[in-house]
């Protein structure tokens, strides 16, 4: 139980509180009524000076006079209307700027000569190089855009056009051209991705080219094989033991091949990063190695370390990353056989077009034959099908890297010589 | 005020200048594009439509002749608008043979054919050599708008990638002629298209030593390799 005594401290705040909190208002409203006072005691002094009144009335009269000043302020309730008046302020303040960064499609301001004055930063993600002054009509070159351009510049309506950008992925944008305000020379043009649902009709239709066309052959030997053990081999242990273990091996091979197109469709479902994310390559590059441990060991391979020092960060998705690094150490265990390790070494690099982060995977095997060094990143390209299927290979893994490395404005680079190895070195762009 | 209405009049037809070479820019990018389509797909509809598409580049060259001849006539342009009228005419130039390129290969459609004849992998090939031609193409515009000339050293870097790739290709289709007479036809057709989008990415190249002149009024540090290997390449026959 708490007796009175008990609560007595917090009353006591509670009033001192307040009695704060009214000198305060009470200060404010005097503050407000300044110069009516001024004027009011100005004419206390002209009436004492003229009409002769008696001395100690002033002082009482200046003294009520304050205090009805003060008090009176609490009558006009002046809340309301001075929140309303401060939004009104801040969004006569809140600058364009800021307006622009809140949009999350991107958003391009320009002037009536087509020069860009602002292009906030989902804008920047898409296109790049937007800074102020270039010129629009320079950097969308397409012809719908010129067009639509043209249109926003002659003035009348908010012209829109379907946009197309191939490179460096495919993305289709709804290009909205509006005038800001009345009579103001600005213009904003505004993009919409609609790149979803076109890309969704382009995944279907690669997803069913490519399934038909590669698990074909899979699916040809197991059928193939089923006849077989159904038939001719129906009582002989021996071939269907020998059957059965092929046709996990092709089971197990389509499943491959349907992870791995998942993956790289994905992938181009979202054609671009989430901006800000950071990842430590050093690290990722290093819970790969230790993942990847056992197939090296499998194939009688060490993997060394070269790393330099100090933390590496690159902007990127770690996921993402985790996938290249992985497909490219995996690649280097299969076809790196013959060496007897694989080396992973990580370093700074000041080479254009920007300072980046290099990592290269080096393995010792028979190396790549010169003229698919510029191929294998393409879809289900096999130099040799068969040492590929034998190696557990789905033709997808390098196209999955450079994909990613696309959207990280990376790239890849191989070198390799017959019977010495090769090495793939990523290039991360550090800003 | 007479004089600056004279100056704004020159600087507004320097700029109809550029936005002209930009308009044809995207143009070339559009048919180079679509003819690579079309060739892929064995779409004879849309190899049509770029073959048509060319005389929008033709007439945009001439006009921009006529209208840099006139400026230099008139305005007798020094310095960096001198080199600027100049490069000009020289992209258009070579935009309007990137065009004739792209209408090159559109036309090989019909002759190609049936596109199942060939491998897959054949198509997929051509279409990542038109990609680096066309990445390039539009990296080299975008710093015509931009002017970075200081960013321009990735045009080597994808020169060669783009010669390396059109090696690899031609060896690809010497080998598929040898295999079968029959590809001989559709396989010289898909080599021609193969030089043609090689030969854009020299165009690509020429435009950006082009903007490195205009913005610096120094020509661009020479000496590129050679990438390009398929002077040399001989297959046995069996």
């Amino acid at each position: 139980m708490r007796t009175y005594r008990s609560y007595l401290p917090d009353i006591m705040a509670d009033l001192s509180d307040r009695q704060k909190y009214g000198a305060r208002r009470f200060m404010r409203n005097l503050w407000q009524a300044r110069w009516l006072l001024a004027v009011a005691v100005a004419a206390l002094f002209c009436v004492q000076f003229f009409a002769g009144m008696p001395f100690m009335v002033l002082p009482a009269a200046i003294v009520a006079l304050l205090l009805a000043a003060g008090i009176s302020g609490d009558a006009t309730g002046d809340g309301e209307q001075s929140r309303a008046a401060a939004e009104a302020g801040e969004l006569q303040s809140l600058s364009a700027e800021n307006l622009a960064a809140a949009v999350t499609d991107p958003l391009i301001v320009f002037d009536d000569n087509a020069s860009i004055i602002h292009a906030n930063a989902a804008a920047i993600a898409a296109f790049g190089d937007l800074r102020a002054g270039m010129s629009l009509q320079l950097k969308f070159r397409a012809p719908e855009m010129q067009v639509l351009i043209d249109a926003a510049l002659a003035g009348g309506g908010s012209p829109s056009a379907d946009f197309i950008d191939k490179l460096p992925v495919e993305r289709v944008y709804r290009v909205t051209a509006s005038a800001v305000g009345h009579g103001s020379r600005l213009h904003v043009l505004l993009f919409k991705d609609q790149s979803e649902a076109r890309r969704i009709d382009r995944m279907r239709a690669d997803f069913i080219a490519n399934a038909s066309h590669e698990m074909r052959t899979p699916l040809a030997s197991i059928a193939g094989f089923i006849e077989t053990l159904r038939g001719p081999a129906r009582n002989d242990p021996a071939a269907r033991e020998q059957f059965l273990h092929i046709m996990q091996n092709q089971t197990g091979r389509m499943a491959r091949l349907i992870d791995d197109m998942l993956s790289l469709s994905r992938l181009e479902m979202k054609p671009y990063l989430k901006p800000g994310a950071r990842v430590d390559v050093k690290q990722v590059v290093e819970s790969v190695v230790d993942s990847l441990g056992p197939l090296a060991k499998e194939n009688n391979l060490v993997i060394e370390r070269d790393f330099a020092d100090g933390p590496m960060e690159v902007p990127g998705d770690r996921d993402e990353l985790y996938q290249v690094f992985e497909n490219l150490l995996e690649n280097a265990c299969k076809y790196g056989q013959d060496g007897d390790r694989v080396v992973v070494s990580i370093a700074r690099t000041d080479k254009a077009p920007q300072p980046g982060i290099e990592v290269t995977v080096r393995d010792f095997g028979p190396g790549i034959p010169e003229e698919h060094i510029p191929r294998v990143t393409e879809r289900f390209y096999r130099i040799d099908s068969e040492t590929a299927q034998s190696r557990k290979g789905t033709g997808l893994g390098l196209a999955i890297v450079k994909h990613i490395l696309t959207r990280h404005h990376g790239r890849l680079s191989i070198q390799s010589e017959l019977g010495k190895g090769s090495a793939f070195t990523v290039y991360l762009p550090a800003n | 005020m007479q004089s600056l209405h004279i100056v704004s009049a020159y600087d507004e037809e320097l700029k109809y200048l550029s936005k002209r070479i930009a308009a044809m820019g995207g143009h070339a990018e559009r048919m180079v594009e679509q003819s690579v389509l079309a060739l892929v797909n064995a779409d004879p509809d849309l190899a049509r439509k770029v073959v048509e598409d060319d005389a929008i580049l033709d007439q945009g060259q001439r006009e921009v002749d006529d209208k840099a001849i006139l400026l230099i006539g008139k305005r007798q342009p020094m310095a960096t608008d001198l080199r600027e009228v100049i490069g000009v005419i020289r992209i258009s130039a070579d935009l309007e043979r990137v065009g004739d390129l792209a209408k090159n290969v559109a036309k090989r459609v019909a002759s190609v054919g049936d596109n199942s004849m060939q491998p897959a992998s054949l198509y997929r090939g051509l279409e990542a050599l038109a990609d680096l031609a066309l990445t390039q193409l539009k990296e080299v515009l975008d710093v015509y708008a931009s002017r970075s000339v200081e960013t321009i050293g990735f045009v080597r870097d994808r020169d060669d990638q783009i010669d390396a790739m059109y090696t690899s290709l031609f060896r690809e289709l010497l080998t598929y002629m040898m295999e079968d007479p029959r590809n001989i036809t559709p396989c010289t057709h898909l080599l021609f298209c193969a030089k043609n989008i090689e030969r854009i990415g020299d165009h690509a190249t020429n435009i950006a030593e082009t903007i490195y002149f205009i913005v610096t009024g120094e020509q661009m540090p020479v000496e590129r390799p050679k990438g390009d290997k398929t002077d040399r390449i001989v297959i046995p026959a069996r």
